[in-house]
């Protein structure tokens, strides 16, 4: 609940249709009677009834006066949450009770999304598990699937996909070495995941953040308790481990240039959040994402056809670029946690304004990278195909403009962005297939 | 629809048979009272309600002080026909000794006023914490009850020396 001053409780109050007033019987039991009321804001009092004497504390002092409303959603649930608490001392006068409030509390999720009040109470929820020696639980599955950020694997299919398709256009594809490219990728990725969130936690930045998303502000299941420091710490070290491992059995197999591609994609991922680099705090987070999850994929799947491809690199170009905005717009809502913490981003450095116009800006030179390329001669025409997703681009950034302070109103976006990355990769691979069959 | 299955008056059972929203009054460490609007279930015996864990201000209240009251008082939380107030005092207890899942005994009750409990059961892993919960099981002992909400008239009084034993 957020602390309210008399005046601002008193004119809150005024909107809602009945008051219920409470007070400590001389048994020890609450009490409460529901009124008609009125509101004074200037004086900070509130009058209620007309009221049955009998139904009035004997001694009006003490008192807690609620004003609740709720609009019942049939198979949805709630909404227009919202309560205000005002307490003080009264004076009965006929059938009438006059308070004057001394203090106040509430909640209105107009104000405070329930998200964010439920965010805002996970230290009550681990002062309580402490006090009762109880601990949250959750299956072994759904922590992996929190932990890692399993959904965000799309953002290596995709470009692992696209160097595969590049290599079976040039006639150079073995599902074997691209399937063991594939698990070596998600397994850096998932890593990674987990790295992030153990320097985010040690920063202080996931604690610092109440606006957390399904998108943005890391798992949280360190901070809900729900996974120890320790096992993220090993399931990190596990998947970089089983990277390393493919990698380099890899490079033995396929040629030593994907050594170099390797050590590249695993130095940029723990470069991204891990001391002393951390190249996410110095703004450089959006440049090292396009880096990795673009280039660095697709020709860690190209080379596995024994050979470099600069049109493989080129075929990467737009979907680095949407994947970068994936972090980019994510960022937006953390932010305030992010500043706190001196994780400095693009985000935190620039104003909305020009959040937007560099959103814009990036999303023109993706799909203008896509159109350049069957005109330059380096992909094929059936690539065009992913330009049908340009209007999704634009709905994004619709959405930015209108929700940049509402991190739960951004979420919408923030789906269609990922999305946004996600179709337009795959039109790219489906591109590459047509013209290879 | 009048019920004659519990130990409270049947003009009462029916309110709480569909109050989506009652307001639970506890008394804090300064003997202040303090209200929470929560959602109430009734079995016959008990009334139940449950609070998440990042909201547990109260149940540390209700262990250091058992007494309480819940009232019904808004048409719209509580749509009932004839449409009615009442204000029920009792003892409660906190129930935590299994915050996963223990409450969840209580679904049949909160589903039939709440189908929609389901849907949000299944996506638990979305925020886990709001559904690790403690039971706040209360023993009715008095009750005042307002025929047509009227709160100009005496409320009607009710003991029940023997509730919830």
């Amino acid at each position: 609940m957020t602390t309210l001053t008399p005046t601002e409780a008193v004119r809150r109050a005024a909107g809602f249709s009945h008051v219920v007033v409470s007070f400590v019987d001389p048994d020890g039991y609450p009490t409460s009677v529901a009124a008609e009321f009125t509101t004074d804001p200037t004086a900070s009092t509130i009058t209620v009834g007309p009221v049955d004497a009998s139904a009035l504390p004997r001694t009006p002092s003490n008192l807690c006066l609620t004003v609740s409303h709720i609009r019942p959603q049939p198979g949805v649930g709630y909404d227009e949450r919202r309560y205000v608490n005002l307490w003080g001392d009264g004076r009965i006068e006929g059938d009438t009770l006059t308070v004057t409030v001394e203090q106040a509390s509430g909640w209105d999720e107009a104000d405070v999304p329930f998200f964010e009040y439920a965010e805002r109470g996970v230290p009550i929820a681990q002062k309580y598990f402490d006090d009762v020696g109880s601990k949250p639980r959750l299956s072994r599955w759904w922590k992996f699937f929190l932990a890692t950020r399993l959904p965000f694997l799309t953002a290596t299919v995709v470009p692992i996909a696209l160097g595969g398709a590049v290599a079976a256009y040039d006639g150079a594809f073995a599902w074997g070495w691209w399937i063991l490219a594939l698990v070596a990728g998600c397994a850096v990725h998932l890593g990674l995941n987990i790295a992030n969130d153990l320097f985010d936690d040690a920063s202080g930045a996931d604690a610092a953040n109440t606006t957390p998303t399904p998108f943005s502000g890391g798992s949280r299941v360190m901070q809900y308790g729900l996974v120890s420091r320790r096992a993220m710490v090993g399931a990190c070290t596990g998947l970089y481990g089983l990277a390393i491992v493919i990698g380099l059995g890899l490079a033995a197999a396929r040629g030593w240039d994907l050594l170099a591609i390797g050590v590249a994609g695993v130095a940029l991922s723990l470069a991204y959040t891990a001391p002393p680099f951390r190249l996410v705090h110095r703004g450089l987070g959006e440049p090292v994402t396009a880096l990795g999850f673009g280039p660095v994929m697709a020709l860690g799947a190209y080379v596995c056809a024994q050979a470099w491809s600069w049109d493989a690199v080129y075929a990467s170009l737009p979907v680095a670029i949407l994947i970068a905005l994936v972090l980019y717009v994510n960022q937006i809502p953390d932010r305030l946690g992010d500043a706190a913490s001196g994780k400095r981003t693009l985000i935190v450095r620039w104003s909305a304004q020009r959040v937007e116009r560099a959103y814009a800006a990036a999303t023109i030179l993706a799909f203008a990278l896509i159109a350049l390329g069957p005109v330059l001669g380096i992909t094929p025409w059936w690539t065009l195909l992913a330009l049908v997703t340009a209007p999704m681009a634009r709905s994004v950034h619709r959405g930015i403009q209108a929700n940049y302070e509402q991190p739960y109103a951004l979420m919408p976006a923030m789906q269609t962005n990922i999305g946004l990355h996600l179709f337009t990769g795959l039109l790219l691979v489906a591109g590459y297939v047509v013209a290879t069959l | 629809m009048t019920s004659l299955r519990g130990i409270l008056p049947a003009p009462v059972e029916d309110l709480l048979d569909v109050a989506l929203v009652g307001e639970l009054t506890v008394v804090d460490a300064s003997g202040r009272p303090v209200t929470y609007p929560l959602i109430p279930l009734y079995d016959g015996r008990h009334i139940f309600m449950t609070s998440a864990v990042l909201f547990s201000r109260k149940l540390r209240h209700i262990k250091a002080n058992p007494k309480v009251s819940v009232s019904l008082t808004d048409p719209v939380g509580v749509p009932a026909t004839p449409f009615a107030r009442a204000t029920i005092q009792g003892d409660a207890r906190v129930v935590e000794d299994d915050l996963h899942s223990g409450w969840e005994a209580l679904l049949p009750l909160w589903r039939a006023k709440e189908p929609v409990i389901d849907t949000f059961v299944k996506k638990r892993f979305g925020i886990p914490l709001f559904f690790e919960r403690s039971i706040i099981e209360i023993a009715p002992r008095r009750v005042l009850y307002w025929p047509g909400g009227d709160t100009t008239a005496p409320p009607q009084v009710f003991t029940l020396e023997e509730a919830g034993r």
